[in-house]
């Protein structure tokens, strides 16, 4: 059986999960500390 | 760790260690996966199938070290009331649920070509999809009860009962003599039976990924504690 389909298949799965949870992580934190920041801001 | 406990101390670590912990991640991830995919040479029974590990034992190993982390912080909230801890909790459930998903996804993807089948309701598959549905039921019991305005002691609970299963998916290669292979690694004796080619790929692949994790954990720290903080100042805002 070629095993490439399934290499790839994994990389492909490892690589899209991974960078997607790691720009909603980075995406929600610069959103919560902007919105904190602009309030701090405030009088 | 209570040192840590102020949450301004710990954002003055957090800050500049996100960017280092998540570039390092990256860059050592990159250069493993090269390694594993382009360099190392197919292993004399897996043939090619044996680059799906440059991945998948990486999300293995932090599947446990997430959950590990969780059984920790909920231990510190329980008996310190470490302040950080239920944030440190929370923040690891949603990458630690995700690399238990990889890891049994990887695991299938291994098997087909290598066993001949994706699924065997096998001591090691098994309790590694527990795992995936005791995060899944620690991220709907943690959202719970923070709705409600609780300080999840039952979630610490919860996080605390679960590392139960990890010593079960350690030794299920050992006890239960199925499908999975023994263990191939060991820490405590410092011995491998992966021969060195495929064994360093293996190392840093790790390295990366867990190097990366910490930069998620600290990103998604810092958001709730931002969070709190926009939440605390709305509440003076409304009741001046």
């Amino acid at each position: 059986m070629n095993a490439w389909p399934f290499i790839i298949a994994a990389y492909a799965l490892t690589i899209t999960g991974t960078l997607a949870v790691t720009a909603w992580s980075f995406v929600a934190m610069r959103r919560a500390e902007a919105e904190a920041a602009m309030l701090s801001e405030r009088p | 760790m209570h040192v840590y406990a102020n949450p301004t101390r710990f954002l003055k670590i957090a800050r500049p260690l996100t960017a280092w912990l998540g570039w390092a991640g990256g860059a050592t991830i990159a250069a493993a996966l090269a390694w594993g995919l382009l360099l190392t040479p197919p292993e004399r029974l897996q043939g090619e199938s044996v680059r799906i590990l440059y991945v998948h034992v990486p999300a293995a190993w932090l599947a446990m070290a997430g959950w590990s982390g969780i059984a920790a912080a909920s231990l510190m909230q329980l008996v310190w009331r470490h302040p950080l801890a239920a944030i440190a909790a929370r923040s690891i459930a949603v990458p630690g649920a995700l690399f238990t998903a990889i890891c049994l996804a990887t695991g299938s993807l291994w098997g087909r070509p290598t066993w001949g089948t994706y699924w065997e309701w096998d001591g090691r598959m098994t309790s590694m999809l527990v795992l995936l549905f005791l995060y899944a039921g620690f991220i709907a019991l943690a959202g719970a009860e923070k709705e409600k305005g609780g300080e999840g002691r039952i979630t610490a609970i919860f996080g605390l009962v679960g590392a139960v299963n990890l010593p079960i998916i350690h030794y299920s290669v050992v006890w239960w003599n199925t499908l999975h292979q023994g263990q191939s690694i060991s820490f405590v004796r410092g011995t491998s039976t992966i021969d060195p080619s495929m064994l360093w790929p293996l190392l840093v692949s790790a390295l990366g990924f867990s190097l990366l994790f910490g930069a998620i954990v600290l990103m998604r720290m810092r958001a709730e504690l931002a969070r709190i903080k926009v939440e605390a100042r709305l509440k003076r805002m409304a009741a001046s």
